[in-house]
């Protein structure tokens, strides 16, 4: 899942690079391009962070290719996983979200937004977007929410979510230090802006010391109910 | 969504497109769940290569999905569960855990497995996370029209019947869905909740043993239930006999529906095809531990304290044991008067209480076989104790 499938082999160890005889090669049409995003949700704000690192196997495409996109002014998505569908993917969102607002005269909610994209993913079940999404945003009564979805389109509401190549490394930190899950006689205070903002910049410096895929830089949309706010902070370049 | 349909009101460009409407056997246009040529919510993409299969017109029975080589996708979909649900006198429970796992790692903790359809059924699901949650919003969708255009709320038979055929076409490709319906049947009358109760009782105290073979017979042979609607019947026939004037309208009550009984209902389905009716069903990596605990302690004269306390112990043997169940239990009641939901309950903390309890039994055991020692030697040396006590 972190790494590119064809790095494996079968039985799960890394594939050994040397001569074993005829190799057919087949066309695929995924690519991992790597990349995290990460979403928090707070009492009346929402962030949605992610690197800007575009890479694919051994390479680096592109220092600057931010993963969050937005959408309404009060929701952004984060698509980490293969660059095209990515593109894709937010055209076609994108696009409905125009119809909508031009047949119904509003703008789609949060919670509009994802039940779409969990239609929209589904409808490619047998030839899936290879995407991890999260959507981060404000919903109806101004509080936060975020919806994590699976390529496929199972998708549910929390409170933090980890996406994309570091996930497996963000997400037990985030269960820590925002869901004080296994934690014992805690005091259990509601998460502000700011202790959030530190704290995604701190995950992703540790998520880019660790993970080949992320680095670059870190870019967080904050979304509040005066609008959208985005902050770039320099991550590892190696 | 459903209204909608039914007033076939177009909203976006993907309703223009000309829809194919097929009637039924009753001449009704009948709207098929999905049109391949695609009109409805979901009309499914393939990859370019199987485009030439597209234009071969498509019936409600044609396997074009399962001849799809879908390419090596580079991510897995999440499995692993335990779910249960069982009838008893006052209802049917459904139980479930939380974890979402996929290949190791899991996705999503606190999962909600069970989703409720309408007031009287709910469904557990388990298999691939998206395909149950996506074909639970057809069915609900399926079910909300049928209850428009019938005045009538479907059954659960009927219900797994038409989950059942939806899901045929894609028999054979990777979709995996295995859902377990549990729901009570029928008019939700003053009458009804009566009859059964009336029903219940006298099937409790005489039909005992005949219930325990039932339930040995059907974890054999997997299906059977029919043994338990006969003794329905006999009993209500003896009723009858005996209250002739005020029963006899109770259970016409009872059999009213399109010809079917009113009561809990428990109704497997599977992507595969599989559809089973039963007492106690129990589906995923966890459901062996479960049906240890549940054939052990099901009785059909349950309280429902005890039904609640068996599902849940039932589901916490099952997340001991089974690496890919665990972390919460949900727990469904449903009744003539609707579902109802009890608070989700963490297990972790469960576990260290049972051992807490087994600590203390066994400290309470030593305490005993002490004194027990201590009064063995007392009563060895003093005879005057004896002789006081003789």
């Amino acid at each position: 899942m972190m790494i590119s499938a064809r790095a494996y082999g079968d039985n799960g160890k890394m594939k050994e690079h040397h001569y074993t005889g005829p190799v057919e090669h087949k066309f695929s049409p995924y690519a991992f391009n790597g990349g995290t995003v990460l979403a928090v949700a707070g009492e009346d704000f929402a962030l949605v962070a992610s690197d800007t690192r575009l890479s694919e196997g051994y390479s680096i495409h592109s220092r600057d290719s931010p993963k969050c996109y937005k959408l309404t002014d009060t929701t952004v998505i984060g698509c980490s996983g293969f660059h095209g569908d990515c593109l894709t993917l937010t055209k076609i969102i994108e696009a409905r979200l125009k119809m909508y607002k031009h047949s119904n005269n509003k703008s789609m909610t949060s919670g509009a937004i994802a039940a779409m994209l969990s239609t929209i993913l589904y409808g490619k079940r047998f030839f899936p977007y290879y995407v991890y999404n999260i959507i981060g945003g404000l919903d109806e009564e101004g509080r936060g929410a975020v919806y994590s979805f699976d390529p496929v389109g199972s998708y549910q509401r929390d409170t933090y979510k980890a996406g994309g190549s570091a996930s497996a490394m963000l997400q037990p930190l985030l269960d820590n230090q925002i869901g004080f899950k296994n934690m014992e006689n805690v005091e259990q205070l509601p998460l502000t802006l700011e202790k959030a903002v530190q704290l995604v910049k701190d995950v992703f410096i540790s998520a880019a010391e660790r993970d080949v895929y992320t680095g670059d830089a870190l870019k967080i949309c904050i979304i509040t109910k005066e609008g959208i706010r985005e902050e770039i902070v320099p991550l590892r370049k190696d | 969504m459903a209204l909608q349909d039914v007033c076939g009101f177009l909203e976006t460009l993907d309703d223009i497109s000309p829809c194919t409407y097929l009637p039924n056997e009753m001449g009704y246009m009948w709207r098929t769940p999905f049109e391949f040529d695609g009109d409805s919510a979901f009309h499914f993409l393939f990859p370019p290569q199987q485009c030439s299969r597209k234009n071969r017109a498509p019936t409600l029975f044609s396997s074009t999905f399962s001849s799809l080589s879908p390419h090596q996708q580079p991510f897995q979909l999440s499995h692993g569960t335990t779910t249960l649900g069982f009838i008893f006198q006052d209802g049917v429970i459904a139980a479930a855990d939380t974890r979402a796992s996929c290949k190791g790692l899991i996705c999503c903790p606190i999962s909600q497995k069970i989703m409720p359809i309408h007031s009287h059924l709910v469904v557990n699901t388990s298999g691939s996370g998206a395909d149950c949650m996506l074909w639970e919003r057809i069915l609900t969708r399926e079910m909300r029209l049928y209850q428009l255009r019938h005045r009538k709320r479907l059954s659960v038979n009927g219900a797994a019947k038409l989950l059942s055929m939806m899901l045929h076409p894609f028999k054979g490709t990777d979709v995996c869905v295995a859902a377990t319906l549990c729901g009570w049947d029928g008019e939700e009358t003053q009458e009804t909740l009566q009859s059964c109760m009336e029903i219940a009782d006298v099937k409790e105290a005489v039909e005992q043993d005949s219930n325990v073979s039932a339930i040995s017979d059907e974890s054999a042979q997997g299906s059977v239930k029919m043994a338990s609607i006969n003794e329905q019947d006999e009993i209500s026939k003896d009723t009858q006999a005996l209250n002739p004037t005020v029963s006899n309208q109770n259970t016409k009550n009872a059999l009213s529906t399109f010809g079917e009984r009113s009561g809990p209902r428990v109704c497997y389905v599977c992507s595969d095809g599989l559809q089973l009716k039963g007492e106690i069903i129990s589906v995923g990596s966890g459901s062996p531990y479960a049906y240890a605990v549940l054939d052990d302690g099901w009785r059909w004269g349950m309280t429902v304290d005890e039904a609640v306390a068996l599902a849940r112990e039932a589901v916490f043997r099952a997340t001991h044991w089974d690496a890919y169940s665990g972390n919460n239990v949900d727990l469904f009641h449903i009744t003539a008067h609707g579902w109802r939901r009890r608070d989700r309950e963490d297990l972790k903390e469960e576990y260290y209480r049972e051992r807490e309890r087994e600590k203390k039994k066994i400290k309470e055991r030593e305490k005993e076989r002490q004194k027990r020692e201590g009064d063995e030697l007392v009563e060895g040396e003093g005879d005057i104790y004896s002789v006081h006590c003789g």
